[in-house]
């Protein structure tokens, strides 16, 4: 309930907004972050670059990646308000916290499982450690 | 790198010949997963030039038959280029 979850937000804003526009609205989204009680905990500012494909016949725009910690009720707030902004021409929200619990959990097993045989027969432990970690993923 | 699998017959009968090899470059030597060797346990879908090696001209995901990436890091390897396709990081289709 309390849990905290990690979300990546990019938007891409139009290509036409200067830069310090994109930097406002940028700052208009944190504030609706902290306001609905989420947090901020990395913002990139990625530039302007090419789109791979039209949007709205944009061929570009300028990206911006926010982290942010919370409940998931800031990011439906702010979802709601990019889709009426006809500034922004798309966002998506990706959950991160779950796949990089797994990551470090895989690390870990991988740590242990070095520490337990050292070094010994290293090619053939190498691969079967490989083709286990591979059926632990699958199952 | 730019592999032109779709011209290629993959068809039963050529799949079917594999299995015996005749000629001097039948036998291939089996292909390894570059994300098991480097250890990698998370694909960022950010990572624009790591996933364009896995996305051939046409636009499509290279299969791992062709790659040799494993089962586990193929399907990471999916979701990270389906994301980037999103917001306009990759394309869907290129002509």
């Amino acid at each position: 309930m309390a849990e905290k979850r990690t979300y990546e937000l990019v938007f891409i804003v139009d290509p036409e907004v200067a830069e310090d526009e994109v930097m406002k609205l940028s700052e208009g989204v944190q504030k609706i972050i902290t306001g609905q009680g989420g947090s901020i905990t990395k913002t990139e500012m990625m530039g302007k670059r090419q789109l791979a494909y039209e949007i709205n016949h944009k061929k570009d725009g300028s990206y911006v990646l926010l982290e942010v910690e919370g409940s998931g009720a800031e990011i439906a707030e702010v979802e709601r308000r990019m889709r009426v902004n006809d500034q922004i021409l798309r966002y998506m929200t990706i959950r991160v916290d779950e796949d990089r619990r797994r990551a470090q959990k895989l690390k870990d097993r991988r740590a242990r499982k070095a520490a337990k045989q050292p070094g010994s027969g290293k090619s053939k432990a190498g691969a079967a450690q490989f083709i286990s970690d591979e059926e632990e993923l699958a199952g | 790198m730019s592999t032109n699998y779709e011209d290629r017959d993959f068809g039963f009968e050529r799949e079917y010949d594999r299995t015996m090899p005749r000629g001097p470059r039948r036998m291939q030597r089996r292909k390894i997963c570059r994300f098991c060797i480097e250890k990698v346990d998370l694909i960022d879908f950010k990572d624009v030039k790591l996933l364009q090696s896995y996305v051939p001209e046409r636009g499509k995901i290279l299969p791992r038959r062709i790659s040799g990436v494993c089962a586990a890091h193929q399907r990471m390897l999916a979701e990270a280029i389906k994301r980037a396709r999103n917001i306009a990081l990759l394309p869907y289709a290129a002509d």
